[in-house]
């Protein structure tokens, strides 16, 4: 019975990281390319706001989320009726939660890793013919895959970590918003420490092995470049 | 006939520069652009490139106009048939030599252009090596060779040989100069050294604070042709000391250093920096194999 809820609670906790690394991805590649391109004076202000789940409690953007998209509330209400999506309490909730909350975890090594490009190369492949998309593709993102690297591995790590911000946003729903961190605090709180201990060794030896696997890939992606 | 019209405001080291050119210059031929840096230089290359836009202007290539602030018309770099060598090469280090040219390459069909240009910068047996494992002179040879693999109808040079020590420099300038003519390219090479300019150059603008303070042949513009001597050469003043009643000048040229006696007269013009022609009539030059 227990082998079961926690299988669940395992899988619930991966399934969330992994929607919300590939979101992650595709939001965090544009956004991170723009911060390190645009000189535009507004860019310290959308710095700031990439920059923020990094300094705020978690409880607070929980907070603010739940309030948001509280079907009380105008927004909320309007997902509600048009797109029939509920995200208080809900697994979509998580995601859109966990993307904001991990949302500069992808986009500064992503953003960092464009900016230290030698500005030269993509002009050079537009005297070449070549198109921005085309650019980006072909030459920009292969020339950063040790960032794109840590960037996803770090997302990942940190959703499978996050606590305050789903407390607030899921709940503790077994199957729908319990994940591995808040399992562990519920059974604590009820005194089950050794099923609370089979979480928290789960977790971190998970941890230890994503770490050490990217930098383990990294140092091979640099020492590959620089032979 | 190729034209150019260009105005722009510059920031400079000491402020706002305004560059204003005007100029025509002919196909097939090799130009270069001369002055010191901060004069314009590479600003006026990425101006035709399509990297930088002036504030008003003309460029007309080959008979396409290319940008006209009049008729609102500015080619983006993409639809201007140009080969660009940039000064740090800008080669794409996750592509091989032969993946970087064959990006370069409009049509896949033609791969074989890419294997022809690959032969004649003698590159064929690096065509496998990643950038980073190549010396400085085998970067710039993969640069031009990439330049060229799309046809240009101008080849535009960004002080593509400064990096590279005396000899690789002067094996480049031998190499850039044969494929130059033998693809008969129109070429704009941008230059701050003198030898250089006099080997390479068909035609010279030389720039000063954003304007063409003079243009012609590298003889017209370096000439000193008051005299009219057996051996000429340009170079820059390194040192004057007195010895006793004369002076001893020593001036570097190329990358030798020759001492020439003067007088405290003739002495008085002259000042370290400075660059000047050296030139001699009346003695017989005598050689020695070495």
């Amino acid at each position: 019975m227990i082998e079961e809820s926690f299988m669940q609670t395992m899988s619930l906790t991966f399934k969330l990281a992994g929607i919300t690394t590939l979101f992650l991805l595709i939001i965090g590649i544009p956004l991170g390319y723009s911060l390190a391109m645009t000189k535009n004076r507004l860019k310290p202000v959308l710095e700031a706001i990439v920059s923020m789940p990094l300094v705020l409690p978690p409880s607070v953007l929980g907070f603010y989320m739940l309030v948001f998209f509280s079907p009380k509330n105008a927004f909320g209400q309007w997902l509600d009726e048009t797109l029939d999506l509920r995200l208080v309490f809900s697994f979509e909730g998580l995601v859109v939660a966990s993307i904001i909350f991990s949302l500069p975890f992808m986009v500064h090594p992503i953003q960092s890793g464009f900016a230290a490009l030698p500005k030269n190369i993509a002009q050079a492949a537009y005297t070449l013919g070549k198109s921005k998309t085309n650019v980006i593709f072909r030459v920009l993102l292969p020339n950063i895959r040790p960032s794109l690297l840590t960037g996803i591995v770090i997302s990942f790590a940190h959703t499978v970590g996050e606590f305050g911000v789903v407390l607030m946003m899921g709940g503790n729903i077994p199957g729908e918003t319990r994940v591995a961190s808040i399992a562990i605090y519920d059974e604590v709180e009820s005194l089950n420490y050794s099923a609370a201990n089979q979480y928290a060794l789960t977790l971190f030896l998970i941890s230890f092995a994503i770490l050490l696997s990217v930098y383990a890939i990294n140092k091979h992606f640099l020492k590959a470049e620089l032979s | 006939m190729n034209e150019l019209i260009l105005s722009k405001d510059l920031r400079g080291a000491n402020g706002i520069i305004p560059l204003e050119i005007n100029t025509t210059f002919n196909r097939g031929e090799l130009t270069v652009l001369f002055g010191k840096s901060g004069a314009g230089k590479s600003t006026i290359l990425k101006m035709i490139a399509g990297l930088l836009e002036p504030t008003d202007g003309k460029i007309v290539i080959e008979d396409e106009v290319w940008y006209d602030s009049s008729k609102k018309i500015n080619l983006p770099p993409q639809k201007r048939k140009i080969g660009f060598v940039f000064q740090d090469y800008a080669l794409f280090p996750n592509m091989t030599v032969r993946q970087n040219l064959l990006y370069a390459l409009d049509d896949r069909k033609k791969a074989s252009k890419v294997d022809e240009i690959l032969h004649v910068t003698e590159l064929a047996n690096l065509a496998n090596e990643k950038p980073d494992a190549l010396s400085g002179g085998q970067k710039q040879r993969v640069a031009l060779a990439r330049a060229l693999v799309r046809e240009p109808k101008i080849l535009l040079l960004d002080e593509p040989l400064s990096a590279l020590d005396f000899a690789m420099r002067t094996k480049l300038q031998d190499e850039l100069l044969k494929i130059q003519r033998y693809f008969n390219l129109t070429t704009i090479l941008v230059s701050h050294d003198i030898g250089e300019v006099y080997k390479l150059a068909q035609f010279v603008l030389e720039l000063a604070d954003g304007k063409i303070i003079k243009k012609g042949t590298p003889n017209e513009i370096f000439g000193g042709s008051k005299i009219s001597g057996k051996f000429k050469f340009s170079g820059e003043i390194v040192n004057i000391v007195q010895s006793d009643i004369v002076f001893v000048v020593s001036i570097l040229v190329g990358q030798n250093v020759v001492k020439v006696v003067s007088t405290q007269e003739e002495v008085r013009n002259l000042k370290i920096g400075q660059k000047v022609t050296l030139a001699s009539k009346a003695f017989n030059p005598i050689i020695t194999p070495i």
